[in-house]
């Protein structure tokens, strides 16, 4: 049995791979969190707590769908699926390996930048159509970060992008035969990891949600599996953005021979993952003017700087 | 220039170090139910009733500990034996009212009614938690072992006249005084 990029195979097992890879984030999150302070986190439910995940699906399955009756029915239901949808197809592009791939994007990096800007319609919508205060605000602050931190999410990229001279993702692994791009554009990765952050409304930038100041911020009104889909949406997109940073400057699936290629991904990718998570535990939420200015007058001049070096070192040589 | 890359990055790195250490820091959790914690014995539980060493009951039905209580958790009823002692008829505690402050056990002048280190009382039906006397009577004498009341008191029952209990003097006869 081999694996082709674009197999009905391969793209079976992508697709059932990372949504399992994302539900069992719920349980390896609460279990680092709960090292990282001290704590033993969730070891009830079999070895280890690994069926945590299973208990919390039959318990999101079995609860109430229901619609508030003053939310916009319409968009209410359709918010959730497009955040999964978008995400979902983001990985299309991924190269997990030499040949494991859903397909061959001559527009990779591009793609993935205009599906994660649509990501952002998921979460307005959702403020929106719940027609709730606290929803509002969530919506109104998730739009005003998506929209400033994609400029330069963008624009950290093209550094990337340059010295590979291609924008298909898996050009771009063999790009980085020599050397990984973090070296060369380890500003723009710095970038790339703070953007990541903010797209995927993790914390400490999860300035839309913020339980603490705002409910749950746009997904307050919802409950059941539409809320699972928001959740878990939320994991994978904390899986395709560590998926991204390997891909981008960490040369993908390349490694030492001993592991297989797929492994060497899954192993730079759990580390991006857990380091993730180790930024929810430690890092507090900024205030949202302060995550704004942060954006707007330091990290998108310094992106601006970062390409502009870049672009003329290779001008240069 | 510099306070801005200290407070953006470096503190901030500095933060996850600290944070990424606690991964080889043993957890504070105490594994509840398969690790029982340490009861102090004096340690205020659930509450019982104790027997003096003859196996009768210590409580003599004076209600001291019901009027004690700040909660009034404790019910009970006042009955007479033959013999002349006191004894609860009915005695009754409500233990889903109860705060366990030890107030009735400081007020009993018979330490008949105790607080032990026990508190895994959690019942699926609250009538369950309104406990009788057969509940609360335990075989023993507690944390008093050689305690009688009616052995040390001067009140009179059968078989134990004035002035015959332990250290008690015999009643003085007033006629004798007479100068």
């Amino acid at each position: 049995m081999t694996l082709e990029v674009g197999s009905g195979l391969t793209i079976g097992l992508i697709l059932g791979v990372v949504i399992v890879v994302a539900a069992m984030l719920i349980w390896v999150e609460r279990r680092l969190l709960s090292f990282w302070q001290e704590r033993l986190g969730p070891n009830r439910v079999g070895p280890f707590g690994l069926l945590q995940v299973v208990a919390d699906m039959i318990k999101i399955f079995t609860k109430e769908d229901w619609v508030p009756p003053f939310a916009d029915r319409f968009s209410f239901v359709l918010a959730p699926a497009i955040i999964m949808t978008v995400i979902l197809l983001s990985f299309a592009v991924i190269p997990f390996g030499p040949n494991i791939g859903v397909v061959e994007s001559n527009i990779g990096v591009l793609f993935i930048l205009a599906m994660a800007s649509l990501g952002a319609y998921s979460v307005m919508l959702g403020g929106l159509s719940s027609d709730n205060k606290y929803a509002l605000l969530g919506s109104l602050r998730a739009a005003a970060q998506m929209v400033s931190y994609e400029v330069f999410m963008g624009i950290s990229l093209l550094g990337v992008v340059a010295l590979s001279g291609s924008f298909n993702l898996r050009t771009i692994v063999e790009a980085q035969e020599g050397m990984w791009f973090v070296i060369p554009q380890f500003i723009g990765f710095v970038i790339f990891l703070i953007a990541g952050v903010a797209e995927s409304h993790r914390l400490p930038f999860d300035i839309p949600e913020a339980e603490q100041e705002i409910c749950a911020g746009y997904h307050t009104e919802y409950s059941g599996m539409k809320f699972g889909m928001f959740f878990v949406g939320e994991y994978l997109g904390l899986v395709l953005v560590s998926s991204l940073i390997t891909v981008l400057f960490f040369g993908g699936w390349m490694g030492p021979s001993f592991l297989p290629p797929i492994v060497w991904f899954a192993l730079k990718s759990g580390v991006f993952i857990a380091f993730f998570i180790l930024l929810r535990a430690a890092i507090p939420r900024p205030r949202y003017d302060q995550l704004m200015s942060y954006g707007w007058l330091f990290l998108l001049p310094l992106s601006l700087i970062n390409l502009l070096v870049t672009g003329a070192i290779i001008l240069s040589t | 220039m510099f306070t801005l890359v200290k407070d953006t990055l470096i503190s901030q790195v500095v933060t996850l170090w600290g944070v990424f250490k606690k991964l080889f820091v043993k957890a504070d959790t105490v594994e509840y139910p398969d690790q029982q914690p340490y009861m102090f014995p004096r340690w205020r539980g659930r509450i019982i009733l104790s027997r003096d060493p003859d196996g009768e009951e210590r409580c003599v039905a004076c209600n001291l500990c019901a009027v004690a209580c700040p909660v009034d958790c404790i019910a009970l009823q006042k009955g007479e034996m033959e013999d002349g002692r006191w004894y609860p008829e009915f005695f009754r505690i409500n233990f889903s009212r109860c705060i366990m402050c030890g107030f009735c056990e400081e007020a009993c002048p018979t330490n008949a009614i105790q607080l032990t280190p026990d508190f895994e009382m959690a019942e699926y039906v609250r009538q369950d938690m309104v406990w009788e006397k057969e509940d609360l009577l335990i075989d023993g004498c507690g944390k008093y072992h050689d305690y009688n009341f009616y052995r040390v008191a001067g009140k009179q029952i059968a078989g134990k006249d004035k002035g015959e209990a332990l250290n008690e003097a015999k009643p003085v006869d007033v006629r004798s005084l007479m100068p």
